[in-house]
């Protein structure tokens, strides 16, 4: 990211400020910043999230492709993710500069999604060994204010939420090949549910404590960090530990409990916003970046 | 009526298939100072086509593969598309040789329309990411880059402004859509001064006679003063609201 220098004052005033439970904007640990969130605004996509949290700003499309499926799983579809770095957010991202972090996130999501409860891939099937969907997210980070990953899985479970998946119809030709009748109606569509889908709650470790959310600043001040995947039954599917520093027993089950906590309630509300903006249907004013 | 697959690109009423006249632009939407981090940046819409463009610099070399030289800043263009930003998916956003080209493209405008010779063993680095690509893609980036470019406060000769224009049935038209683009007949896309009228990247593809050239090229340099009409207003604009926050018209 673009250089951050913070002298050694600035770093103490951090960590007395989490010590007291009292951040630098006046959050506590466990607190998350504003999120703004806008879905389906990318014409070419099935499914499509804008979402900015504070100063991180994700844009997720999903498309859908018909192709065939893997020989070991012939009656279920797939998920692809694909991370892009932007070079807006950084000039270091220019070229191929983003690519180890966007491979990091990609993968941490294809673990976190793995887990068979989390989507039904076996709707996604047409013709068993033949056809199936396969899903595409594919996620560009366009600005990185803190807490990378948390965003990314927002935007995702978002940008699945909203959907929409042609229906196709299979008719068989007496003995010839069943054929695929693609629907053009853009009403007619099935949506994928979402209802087990994770969110990424990172906990950066600051001092003795570990908090929720961190800016750059503060992210600076950490000495590692443990990346949760939270459903919203407060099942776990994935975790990871990122950074050089070291983590007794005790301290990543205590950070397990606090992030499922948060986990559990960061995917309420989410579905709770998600819901709100499908009900305002047509009237809802597509806004994107204008504002 | 030229038809083609059962699209009429020009009806008998002389609208295209969107329903514009053949001199009317796309609606173009802009925002100044999107992002934070960024020294400059800016989003445009023009129809459907969508770009972000971020703006760093000037700042020291930090790459040793660009030579930093002793007269004038370097200009570092990068051109990548989103990849849901087309129809077909695209496999990778950036490094085909398309991209580098349109790269290179940006990197002639501009070097052309900053004053380089104010920052000399400086870099500028221009980001452009099409984010819905809807025909006219190289042009809205340059447009959005003008914009971020102004938003990052560098010094500029003049406004840059592009834009493209085709030739259906002995009818010139301007912007290009998508659709008009793969139907139709040829494109030329033209990047100039407005204010001047110096055209500073010329590009065709496909062939009319060259008898035709000079009223192409003439809609597609009134296509460029229209659109620095639109950008100079959205910059006024921007800049009275800034100003506005902090008082500047209670003098």
């Amino acid at each position: 990211m673009t250089e951050l220098l913070l002298s050694e004052s600035e770093k103490t005033f951090i960590l007395h400020g989490v010590q007291q439970n009292f951040r630098g904007d006046g959050r506590t640990r466990s607190e998350i910043r504003p999120i703004v969130m806008e879905t389906d605004i990318v014409s070419h996509t099935n499914g499509s999230c804008h979402l900015r949290l504070a100063n991180t700003d994700i844009l997720v499309g999903v498309k859908t492709e018909l192709e065939t499926p893997l020989p070991a799983h012939p009656d279920r579809g797939r998920i692809e993710f694909f991370v892009d770095c932007s070079a807006n957010a950084s000039p270091a991202f220019e070229g191929r500069g983003g690519d180890n972090l966007a491979a990091d996130i990609s993968r941490v999501l294809a673990r976190s999604y793995a887990s068979p409860e989390i989507l039904n891939l076996k709707e996604l099937c047409i013709l068993p060994g033949k056809t199936c969907w396969i899903l595409y997210v594919d996620i560009l980070v366009l600005e990185v204010g803190g807490n990378l990953y948390d965003a990314v899985s927002m935007a995702v479970k978002a940008a699945l939420f909203s959907t929409k998946v042609p229906v196709v119809t299979v008719s068989t030709v007496d003995g010839g090949e069943p054929e695929l009748d693609l629907s053009d109606d853009p009403h007619k569509a099935t949506r994928i549910s979402v209802q087990n889908a994770p969110v990424l709650v990172s906990l950066s470790r600051i001092g003795n404590y570990c908090v929720v959310d961190s800016t750059p600043e503060e992210e600076n001040c950490s000495s590692a960090s443990l990346l949760f995947s939270v459903t919203p039954k407060g099942m776990l599917t994935a975790v990871k530990k990122i950074g050089g520093g070291s983590f007794q027993q005790t301290s990543i089950q205590a950070a397990a409990k606090q992030a499922v906590s948060i986990g559990v309630e960061v995917n309420d509300k989410l579905l709770q916003k998600l819901q709100q903006e499908e009900e305002m249907g047509r009237k809802r004013e597509k806004i994107g970046f204008l504002l | 009526v030229l038809r083609m697959a059962g699209y009429e690109l020009l009806s008998d009423q002389g609208l295209r298939l969107d329903g514009r006249k053949p001199d009317e632009l796309r609606q173009i939407k802009t925002r100044l100072g999107v992002f934070g981090q960024a020294d400059g940046s800016a989003y445009i819409e023009q129809g459907n086509t969508k770009v972000l463009a971020a703006v760093y610099g000037p700042h020291d070399m930090r790459e040793s593969r660009l030579r930093p030289n002793a007269e004038k800043v370097v200009v570092n263009c990068q051109y990548s598309m989103a990849v849901f930003s087309t129809g077909e998916r695209k496999r990778r956003p950036r490094g085909d040789k398309k991209s580098l080209e349109m790269s290179q493209h940006l990197k002639q405008t501009f070097e052309a329309t900053i004053k380089t010779e104010l920052y000399p063993r400086s870099q500028i680095d221009i980001f452009v990411e099409v984010l819905q690509a809807d025909g006219g893609n190289y042009c809205a980036c340059v447009n959005a880059a003008t914009l971020a470019l102004v938003d990052a406060g560098i010094p500029l000769k003049d406004y840059v402004t592009a834009c493209t224009a085709s030739l259906m049935l002995g009818t010139p038209l301007v912007d290009i859509s998508n659709l008009e683009a793969t139907t139709g007949g040829p494109e030329l896309t033209l990047a100039a001064h407005p204010r001047s009228g110096q055209i500073v990247l010329m590009e065709m593809s496909h062939r009319f006679h060259i008898d035709h050239l000079p009223e192409v090229l003439d809609v597609a340099l009134e296509g460029c003063k229209n659109i620095y009409t639109i950008l100079d207003k959205a910059v006024r604009r921007h800049v009275s609201n800034r100003g506005a926050s902090i008082g500047w018209d209670k003098e």
